[in-house]
């Protein structure tokens, strides 16, 4: 039995994960090396493609896999010894499929939260409470075998969250969801932050899903850091909206007809054809905070024209690097890219 | 900010189906591994017997159960009927004559025991929370030891309480049946380390299935026949050193030595005392082997 430390997620300034010089090393690669970096409370991002290292991380914090050389600490604990302890106070969601398909996701999660040590009545309880803040309802009741990919993520995220961590770790948890299924996903981790009060480490090899959900962004790349910053500082300023409008009789071009009003009220339209066939109907232009949406709306009303679409650009990674490092004279390769 | 007009919908979120009362965080005791251990372990002891899972895996085991003690409660009836002075059965030859029935047993349930959580790669799930393999393979070791406890004494006590309802002498009778329990026991536990060795090595249940029922029969076989022959090559004093081949010989060379049953080897030669010593180390040292193994597969298995 432990006693339970304070919830320090809320306390501004408090680092929750700090590795130094972490290194780990397997007989033909480098997984890691020499990562030294710095995770306080909310939702950090950790980007990197596939084999950067990412999931090597997320063992070695949870004390399940020793590192080559270096340290790490959660929560002031070190992982080398002390694993037992983080693993009691973390919750860990695996990139991988992990769910027996025979059992219902109520027999699945109640296990797994009496593995983590709660009494059986807390287990259904929890369990209970857990599955309905992700989402899942009376399907709960069938057998995890008959569930699409999007409730099978919702199974897996709910065993992370059911002993109620204070950190939670998840690997990849938008793979193989459509883009609906991606974005509610990614609004369920913002929620466990700011509605549960648990720090979020989530991996993506997509910078363009990390940067609205994030608050801070770690870049590993071949188990390097790239980059370790807030996302206001990554994305603030290359923020993009693209916007789509009908025609109508009196604007035959209604896009055309768009562009010219928005630059005639001053907005920065970028050219988003780039030679795609249909992109000359979407309009890029770089959003500069709220007015920017505001200003959209009337442009597109005054004219009478239909909006048909209006959201925010995903970046790829590369564009990050490329916009933040001209002066620099590194250059990064794409590391990943939106799909 | 202008409201008149119409403004494209704007996606209305997953608030609104979320009927929430808000997020309770968990302040309760948080029990630990003991705890966690003693939940896998009957968890899996009830998994043993198709409960707390679906009808159909209930079926095999079940039956299997039935099965081992139909023979015990006929044997029963004819004691009480024709008021014989003993058992047709010792309590020690019951588990030896039924062995076919307890390979079956250990062949379906050790593999679904296992090999479901490395198949589904549940494992990492595990290993990502408080306990340790040590406590996992110690829960999975002993539940389905215990399974195979409640497969072999129940037919015991059939017996036992029917021979004391046939009235027979009660002194013979408990230690017979001490003996008996004694002796499954000792096979319990050699049988499911050996089962669950074989079933962690795959992740495909079939498999696995296969694999502890080969194992099982043709070691059996095997050691039989190489006694046969060397019963009639005159070799007897070899028969005992070979029975220690198979885990089924082991143990009834274990309680012909000790637990006073009368052996099944061919010409009735059980070891001696001090083979017999031989014999108990080797269930014993299998016995930890098998543990020993277990904890080196979950320990590359663990993530």
């Amino acid at each position: 039995m432990t006693t339970r430390v304070a919830r320090v997620t809320t306390v501004v300034g408090v680092t929750v994960i700090v590795t130094e010089s972490l290194s780990k090393r397997f007989p033909r690669v480098t997984a890691l090396d020499r990562l030294s970096v710095d995770v306080g409370p909310g939702v950090t991002g950790l980007v990197g493609a596939n084999g950067a290292g990412k999931s090597t991380l997320i063992k070695i914090l949870l004390g399940l896999s020793p590192a080559t050389e270096g340290r790490a600490e959660v929560f002031g604990l070190d992982v080398a010894t002390e694993g037992a302890a983080i693993r009691e106070r973390v919750g860990y969601m695996p990139e991988h499929d992990c769910l027996p398909p025979d059992v219902s996701a109520t027999e699945f999660v109640v296990h797994m939260a009496r593995m983590s040590g709660l009494p059986p009545t807390a287990a259904r309880e929890r369990t209970a409470d857990t599955l309905r803040h992700v989402g899942l309802y009376e399907e709960r009741y069938r057998p995890i075998g008959g569930y699409s990919t999007g409730m099978k993520q919702r199974v897996k995220l709910a065993q992370a969250l059911v002993h109620d961590p204070q950190l939670v770790f998840l690997d990849e948890p938008t793979n193989g969801l459509d883009p609906v299924g991606r974005d509610d996903m990614l609004g369920l981790i913002r929620r466990i932050h700011t509605d549960f009060g648990i720090s979020v480490l989530v991996t993506s090899h997509l910078l363009g899903e990390l940067e609205r959900t994030c608050d801070h962004v770690v870049v590993i790349d071949g188990g390097k850091l790239l980059r370790s910053s807030s996302t206001t500082d990554f994305t603030q300023t290359t923020t993009t909206l693209a916007i789509e409008v009908t025609d109508t009789d009196e604007h035959p071009d209604g896009t055309r007809a768009v562009r010219e009003a928005l630059h005639a009220r001053g907005a920065e339209v970028v050219d988003g054809s780039g030679g795609l066939p249909g992109a000359g109907h979407v309009l890029l232009l770089t959003a500069q905070g709220e007015q920017t949406y505001d200003l959209v709306r009337d442009v597109v009303a005054d004219l009478g024209l239909g909006l048909v679409r209006m959201e925010q650009r995903r970046h790829h990674i590369s564009e990050v690097f490329k916009n933040d490092t001209d002066s620099d004279t590194q250059r990064k390769e794409a590391v990943g890219h939106d799909g | 900010m202008t409201v008149e007009h119409p403004v494209a919908p704007v996606p209305a979120g997953d608030q609104t189906r979320i009927h929430d009362i808000g997020y309770r965080s968990y302040d309760g005791p948080r029990l630990g591994r003991g705890y966690a251990r003693r939940s896998l372990y009957s968890q899996s002891l009830r998994g043993a017997y198709g409960l707390g899972r679906s009808v159909k895996s209930k079926v095999l085991p079940m039956l299997l159960f039935v099965v081992m003690c139909v023979p015990a409660a006929i044997m029963v009836a004819v004691a009480v009927f024709t008021k014989a002075k003993d058992l047709p059965l010792d309590y020690t030859r019951y588990a030896i004559v039924m062995q076919a029935v307890i390979s079956l047993y250990v062949a379906s349930q050790a593999p679904q025991s296992v090999s479901r959580d490395l198949r589904f790669k549940t494992v990492p799930l595990y290993f990502s929370r408080p306990i340790e393999t040590s406590d996992y393979v110690l829960a999975k070791y002993a539940a389905l030891a215990s399974a195979l406890f409640a497969l072999t004494a129940a037919p015991l006590l059939v017996l036992y309480v029917g021979a004391l309802l046939a009235k027979l002498d009660f002194g013979d009778q408990t230690q017979g049946f001490a003996q008996g329990l004694l002796a499954v026991a000792l096979l319990s536990v050699l049988f499911a380390g050996i089962g669950l060795v074989i079933a962690a090595l795959t992740p495909r249940r079939g498999f696995g299935i296969a694999a502890v029922i080969a194992v099982l029969t043709i070691s059996y076989g095997a050691v039989s026949t190489l006694q046969a022959i060397a019963d009639v090559q005159d070799s007897a004093n070899v028969i005992p050193w070979v029975g220690l081949f198979s885990p089924i010989t082991l143990i009834d060379g274990v309680q012909s030595a000790f637990l006073g049953a009368t052996s099944s080897f061919p010409g009735g030669v059980g070891p001696s005392h001090g083979q017999g010593v031989v014999y108990v180390l080797a269930v014993l040292g299998l016995s930890a082997a098998c543990y020993g193994l277990l904890m080196r597969r979950y320990r590359k298995a663990g993530l």
